[in-house]
């Protein structure tokens, strides 16, 4: 025993077992990773949680100072993804992929964070707190934080009307999500987009759009953009199943294909458009493979890792040769929007199901205990500290005035030219638009 | 691009223009003219060589040199990088090029013609005109969407139609109708430049036609102002606004009227969003009636709008009901006799003047 914790005051590693008998090196399925020593583990979460604090506590305090739970250890991890990818026109990915305790942590942070946020919005929506359309992400986390781990901020991200995640992922606050849904002067588009109208153009997000499909194109567009300002980056365009059979969607496709932009298309398929299953909806439901032409991979969008490999791949791959699609297998815990239960169209046993087996959050925190990289308790803080962060944002959003009245004619055009704009009744309400 | 304007002039002076001695009158250094097709080429032509991030997009814009030869000449300056040919897919052309608007740089559009921006109306009026107001500035759209517009001749009900009236429903577009050559190039360059979704309503009869211009106009840096309606005609007795080929119309329109004493004042509209209001009101205030002009479908059109407006602002200045003439309400027949039922003669015109001006039974 004592040879073990000698052993791990030196390494200065978040491992509690010695190198013999866990390997950091290849992980084959074959293989499960060992569970962590219990007495060990008891033993050091007793002493972390002890308030006494004696000379002889003091090395093993400061040591457990260096497994904080946002671990900063980047020590390079190899795993696998769950499942290899399928690729259609093109060379599969390896499924072998790098990590480090500090990525999977912020995997795991970031997309709790999400869960929180999308849970937190059901309940104002119930409340009628938020008004109109709202979509919800819970349950493919993964596909917005590990896009984001492949990215950089050059790179472009458009979306549909889920947008609330992918916002958050490309560096929007709690505060900017919650203020928009509940219409407040401090939401990202100060209260006159709304949920589905979420933008963040300094972080190269461009929205956020409600016409299905719409979005595609317009990112072709972004992609375009970028090859012709020579800017050595590239655009994901994200769509659902529903999206994917949309004419435009083959249109725009086609000409990124002939022109060679840098377009990553990214089918987010949750299997449902809406209330339709994707069976009903599509003739082929090979997403990745109705680019024809254009290469696909099939990914499991539940899996963060392959998320982020796929993402990697698929930008190399664009910048050298043009469009690529991207299936993300995912899966939407909610119904298609707050006025959709979800059920009608599915069972409760298929979403327990899919909660149980394949959640992206519980996939990363059963890594991480498994690598011992945190412990349960440390995650349930996390997880804490993200409820609160959550709750104070909600809080202060609730506090957040409402646009002021003038907002109704601001915007209408970036160069307004002095023209006049009209309320409801033109001979009370008239604004010069600057 | 100078160089091409002068050699085009050179061209078209050697042929007869069309007479209209009555225009000279406006413009006073009338040496020189240049058809509407080679203004709007010069105009994207200067516009492109000022700023790299202009660029061009649509069907047989390039290799075909433009389906009317308004991009003529244009890809081999520019390059294909600049001057883009695209399948016959508008929802994704627009689509894309709306994107590429998002990212700042600056498109202009062609449709062969605007009956087919209908394909792609879903990018014009949610993906460009609205991005502006719903991203609360964060995203801008300068986007130019141009291309005929209108009737033109024999091409029957789908490929007729007047589209002014519907894109001028929606805030957050600009919609621009030049009618003679300095509109088309200042109009033309004005919307390029502005940082705004702007459609640019050409007129297809109207590219062949010659006008006088001023130097200043053929001065790279010549803009015209979006939003201000132009007296292209002073008169005293009845206003009639119109835009596009119609203003062509009441200018013969006027001269007629003038035999019989009535001296009318023509308004070139120019700029449908946003409609110049006041011009038109204090061009009402000052003859007390007024006839609207347009091809279009009748039925929430740009006349019932500028009725509307002259109504609730001028009211105690009408001397006489507002009177509309437009196009029929029918699809366009093809038959030649049918079609030239179907919109707009000089002759209606005159007759609608003389019915506001109290000189012919109602």
């Amino acid at each position: 025993m004592p040879t073990l914790l000698s052993a791990w005051f030196n390494s200065h590693q978040p491992n509690l077992h010695p190198p013999s008998f866990y390997s950091l090196s290849l992980f084959r399925s074959s293989h499960p990773p060992p569970s962590p020593n219990p007495t060990l583990a008891m033993a050091l979460s007793r002493f972390a949680s002890s308030s006494r604090s004696g000379s002889l506590l003091k090395p093993l305090s400061s040591a457990i100072s260096l497994r904080r739970p946002i671990s900063t250890d980047t020590t390079p991890i190899t795993l696998e993804t769950s499942v290899p990818f399928t690729a259609h026109q093109c060379e599969a990915p390896s499924r072998t992929v790098q990590t480090s305790a500090n990525e999977l942590l912020t995997f795991f942070r970031d997309m709790a964070l999400m869960r929180r946020m999308e849970i937190a919005a059901d309940s104002l929506y119930k409340a009628k707190l938020i008004r109109g359309f709202c979509h919800l992400y819970d349950g493919q986390e993964a596909v917005a934080v590990g896009m984001e781990a492949a990215l950089t901020k050059k790179d472009c991200i458009i979306t549909a009307y889920r947008d609330h995640c992918t916002f958050m992922a490309r560096g929007g606050t709690l505060l900017e999500v919650f203020a928009e849904l509940m219409g407040r002067q401090a939401g990202c588009s100060r209260g006159k987009g709304g949920s589905m109208h979420f933008y963040k153009k300094d972080s190269n997000f461009y929205g956020g759009h409600g016409i299905v499909g719409a979005q595609v194109p317009l990112g072709c567009g972004l992609a375009f953009a970028q090859k012709y300002s020579k800017d050595e980056a590239v655009t994901f365009a994200l769509y659902g199943d529903g999206a994917a059979n949309q004419g435009q969607l083959f249109e725009a496709l086609n000409i990124s294909a002939l022109w060679d932009l840098p377009a990553i298309l990214v089918c987010e398929n949750n299997h449902y458009g809406m209330g339709t299953a994707e069976w009903r909806a599509a003739k082929s439901p090979a997403y990745y493979k109705r680019g024809d032409y254009a290469p696909g991979l099939k990914v499991d969008g539940m899996d963060v890792l392959a998320v982020k490999q796929a993402c990697t791949f698929a930008k190399e791959h664009a910048l050298k040769n043009g469009p690529i699609i991207l299936e993300m297998d995912t899966y939407r815990y909610h119904g298609h929007s707050m006025s959709d239960p979800g059920s009608t169209y599915r069972t409760r046993d298929e979403i327990t199901g899919v909660r149980q087996e394949r959640d992206p959050i519980e996939r990363i925190r059963k890594l991480i205990l498994s690598h011992d990289l945190a412990t349960e308790k440390e995650l349930k803080d996390i997880e804490k500290e993200v409820r609160k962060e959550v709750d104070d944002a909600i809080a202060q959003a609730k506090e957040n005035p409402v646009p002021e009245s003038s907002e109704l004619f601001t915007n209408v055009y970036a160069k307004g030219l002095g023209v006049e704009s009209f309320g409801a009744d033109r001979k009370e309400v008239r604004a010069t638009l600057p | 691009m100078l160089g091409i304007a002068r050699q085009k002039m050179l061209e078209q002076s050697s042929k007869k223009i069309r007479p209209a001695v009555s225009m000279l009158r406006n413009y006073s250094s009338a040496a020189k003219e240049m058809t509407v097709r080679t203004a709007l080429n010069s105009a994207l032509d200067e516009e492109m060589s000022a700023d790299s991030k202009v660029f061009l997009m649509g069907e047989e814009v390039g290799e075909y040199q433009g389906a009317y030869k308004i991009t003529k000449g244009l890809l081999d300056k520019y390059g294909p990088e600049r001057v883009l040919d695209t399948p016959i897919t508008e929802a994704g052309f627009t689509g894309i090029a709306v994107g590429a608007a998002y990212y700042g740089l600056k498109p202009v559009v062609e449709f062969m013609t605007f009956n087919f921006s209908m394909q792609a109306i879903d990018h014009i009026i949610n993906s460009a005109a609205k991005s502006n107001y719903m991203s609360a500035g964060q995203i801008s759209v300068p986007i130019v969407f141009r291309g005929p517009n209108g009737a033109a001749a024999g091409v029957g009900a789908q490929h007729s139609q007047c589209y002014a009236a519907w894109y001028a429903t929606c805030p957050g577009l600009k919609v621009l109708t030049p009618y003679n050559s300095e509109d088309a190039r200042g109009l033309l360059k004005a919307a390029i430049r502005d940082p705004d979704p702007v459609v640019f309503l050409e007129n297809e009869l109207l590219y062949g036609e010659s006008f006088p211009i001023s130097d200043e106009v053929l001065d790279s840096s010549f803009c015209l102002p979006i939003g201000k309606a132009k007296i292209e005609r002073k008169g005293k007795h009845v206003t009639i606004a119109a835009y596009s080929k119609m203003v062509g119309y009441s200018l013969k329109a006027a001269e007629i009227l003038e035999k019989d004493g009535i001296d009318a004042e023509v308004i070139n509209l120019r700029s449908i969003r946003p409609l110049d209001r006041s011009t038109i009101n204090d061009s009402v205030r000052k003859t007390n009636r007024l006839v609207t002009v347009e091809e279009a479908f009748p039925q929430h059109g740009v006349g019932a709008e500028i009725c509307a407006c002259v109504v609730e602002e001028s009211f105690a200045y009408l001397d006489a009901p507002v009177e509309r003439i437009a196009g029929a309400d029918v699809p366009m027949p093809y038959a030649a006799n049918l079609e030239r039922m179907a919109v707009p003669q000089v002759e209606d015109i005159v007759r609608a003047a003389k019915r506001a001006c109290y000189r012919s039974v109602p």
